[in-house]
């Protein structure tokens, strides 16, 4: 959708690279990575470990650690993010931009009950009264689903199930009344049935309060319904973006093909022959000066190894009508796109 | 569900296939005092099962659920509370694990291999890969000397894609958790077992990997004829590997059937949210099927009943009175409810 206000995107990520000193030399954990947001709309990055896209969130939230390096720009709401940080101005943080994290109980104080934590956020950023920030809280319980609030206010985290924490930090998340909400993994420790239910309440809640989403996981299948633009990552570097349905559609990157094709499906009938991508992902100390992706490719050709290939708009296919290339889908990939006709489809 | 009832076992007698049977298994844990009261965990309640002899039977549900306890009163690890383990019910080499202790078990020990959710965790940091994958070998001296025993080590390895000579010298922080996992299942494959339980065996690798390892465990299956037992909360890689699926919940039995029969036909209510709540919910199922509450029962105090009835769209109070038994649904397909979808 091209409904990119006037004013630009939210959040626009320039060029952002992150390397962590470490005592075997220098670890370039995210390399090159661009991408705008626009107002109300939910961002997937998809990534396996080591794929950059937690560190990714993490630079955007201010939450590396002081021996990370970062450059590049990230501007948010029409303010350098990075300038805010060198300010410390802390309460930017928490209130317009927040974070849910995968382990909700390690994102909870466990000595803290329950409503004095979600209290906090209000009273630390917004100057509440404890009776206010209170009674805001049981609001905001309430919101997000969680039976008997006014008894949960007075629990500890571990007197919840893994499900109730996830939405009690949720709720902590919304607190302020954040623009964006940053959420890394947010059900991988939870099990199925919960699962479900916590991605369908983050949906509506971003619809309700017109926030925008960036939602990280593994998991294609996850952002496949739920997120209207997916970046794909690996070695620390943007393979592939699109909106949804183009990605599913009309996936360009070997890789996000490869990642698709390697999953189990439900509806296969048992004993379908995998399709495994051979080796394992690169660690962040191997990214180099070639495709990160290349040494796993089927569809490798020697150019690959010679320099990084940049993010470049995917051409529509004889397919598309005459409309030149799909500005929203880019793929670093010189073999498909390449014009040689090497590249295979 | 809340079944009991073993219904869905084959009979010994008419069926030479059944390589382990399980009857009746409970594993509970003390859980300390309340009231002045005893507690009990009842993580495994009255659960039966067998396992035919070159299938995989793939065990699916959510954490608590059990799976993991029961694999591991499969293998003694620990002795169940109560209940019987049977390899080779019926035949000359039948043996009834639970029974067993100290030599006697560790002499069956062999016959039944496991591998662990966490492939760096399950393998001694300190010793090389080839001895972790050789010691088994060495303390039962299954090859008639160490030049066999050496032989058939650097067999099993390349079997599984590790090079033995690199093996020999690098020990297991050297590898990554996919070629961890790979030697997890030398270790188990090299002793020859009858039967390989996988608890988790690819939750913890990168998306990219599992496909190598669910392939491997196939070709391994094939090549040493081996019986899985595959455990995982993964609908999607459960159907891929297994011939049969049971669904657990809250320490029993919910539905077991053919594979493809249940993902097609699930007929437990639990079976289904469990379909349709996956991040692609599988298509037999309907969407809001998913729409059930969060709050899994404390297995210190389960439900009477159906232990699934506090959740379960289509409960009575019969559900609340009477323990549904297995009964049969469909050719090699069994449920535990009163009101399953048929």
């Amino acid at each position: 959708m091209s409904t990119a206000s006037a004013a630009g995107p939210l959040l626009s990520v320039q060029d952002l690279g992150v390397t962590f000193g470490t005592a075997d030399g220098p670890v370039r954990a995210v390399d090159g990575v661009s991408f705008d947001l626009t107002e109300g709309r939910t961002l997937g990055i998809v990534g396996e470990s080591g794929s950059g896209k937690s560190v990714t969130a993490k630079a955007l939230m201010n939450l590396l650690p002081s021996y990370a390096e970062v450059e590049g720009s990230i501007t948010f709401g029409g303010r350098d993010l990075r300038a805010l940080a060198a300010a410390r101005e802390r309460h930017f943080w928490g209130v317009e931009l927040t974070m849910v994290f995968q382990d909700p109980m390690t994102s909870l104080n466990p000595v803290k009950r329950i409503g004095e934590q979600i209290a906090e956020c209000l009273r630390v950023h917004l100057g509440r009264s404890r009776k206010v920030a209170t009674a805001e809280a049981l609001d905001l319980l309430e919101r997000v689903g969680i039976p008997e609030p006014r008894k949960r206010l007075r629990q500890y985290p571990h007197e919840l199930s893994g499900g109730l924490r996830q939405r009690v930090v949720i709720a902590m998340a919304l607190a302020c009344g954040p623009r964006l909400l940053i959420a890394d993994e947010p059900t991988t420790a939870l099990d199925v049935t919960v699962q479900k239910h916590i991605l369908d309440l983050l949906d509506d809640l971003r619809r309700e309060r017109a926030m925008s989403m960036i939602l990280i996981t593994h998991d294609l299948g996850v952002v496949k319904g739920r997120a209207d633009d997916v970046m794909v990552m690996y070695g620390g570097r943007t393979m592939e973006s699109a909106e949804t349905p183009t990605l599913f559609g009309r996936m360009h990157h070997p890789y996000t093909r490869a990642l698709l094709e390697t999953i189990p499906r439900i509806d296969a009938p048992a004993h379908t022959r995998l399709v495994p991508i051979p080796g394992r992902p690169p660690s962040p100390a191997e990214v180099g000066r070639s495709c990160p992706f290349a040494a796993r490719c089927r569809h490798r050709i020697d150019d690959c190894l010679d320099g990084v290939p940049p993010l470049v708009p995917v051409p529509v296919g004889a397919a598309g009508a005459e409309g030149a290339e799909d500005a929203s889908h880019h793929s670093a990939c010189i073999v498909s796109v390449g014009s040689d006709g090497r590249g295979d489809s | 569900m809340a079944g009991s009832g073993t219904d869905h076992l084959r009979d010994p007698a008419a069926h030479d296939d059944v390589v382990l049977r399980v009857e009746h298994l409970v594993q509970e844990f003390p859980a300390g005092r309340s009231g002045g009261r005893r507690q009990v965990v009842h993580a495994v309640s009255d659960v039966s099962l067998d396992v035919r002899r070159g299938e995989t039977l793939g065990i699916v549900g959510e954490s608590g659920c059990g799976k993991s306890t029961t694999a591991r009163a499969l293998v003694q690890l620990p002795p169940p509370t109560s209940g019987r383990v049977v390899l080779d019910p019926g035949a000359a080499t039948e043996v009834e694990m639970v029974a067993l202790s100290g030599s006697a078990l560790r002499a069956v020990r062999p016959r039944m291999q496991m591998i662990f959710q966490d492939p760096i965790s399950s393998l001694n940091p300190r010793r090389s890969v080839r001895d972790i994958v050789g010691e088994g070998l060495a303390i039962w001296s299954k090859a008639s000397d160490g030049l066999h025993q050496q032989a058939r080590v650097d067999e099993v390895l390349e079997a599984v894609g590790i090079d033995p000579e690199v093996a020999a010298t690098r020990r297991p922080h050297q590898f990554s958790g996919g070629q961890c996992q790979r030697i997890s299942i030398a270790r188990a494959v090299v002793m020859d077992p009858e039967i390989l339980i996988c608890d988790e065996p690819v939750s913890a690798l990168d998306v990219s990997v599992q496909a190598q390892i669910l392939n491997l465990l196939e070709d391994m299956k094939e090549r040493y004829g081996l019986t899985l037992v595959f455990i995982s909360h993964d609908l999607s890689v459960v159907r891929n590997v297994s011939d049969r699926v049971a669904v657990m919940y809250l320490g029993k039995l919910c539905e077991v059937g053919d594979a493809d029969a249940l993902y097609e036909r699930p007929a437990h209510p639990y079976t289904r949210v469990l379909l349709a709540s996956a991040p692609e919910p599988a298509p037999t199922v309907d969407p809001s099927d998913a729409d059930i509450g969060d709050e899994i029962p404390s297995p210190i105090d389960p439900p009477s009943g159906c232990r699934f009835r506090t959740r379960c769209p289509r409960a009575t109070e019969r559900c609340a009175a009477e323990e549904p038994v297995m009964r049969q649904v469909g050719d090699d397909h069994y449920v535990a409810c009163h009101f399953p979808s048929i």
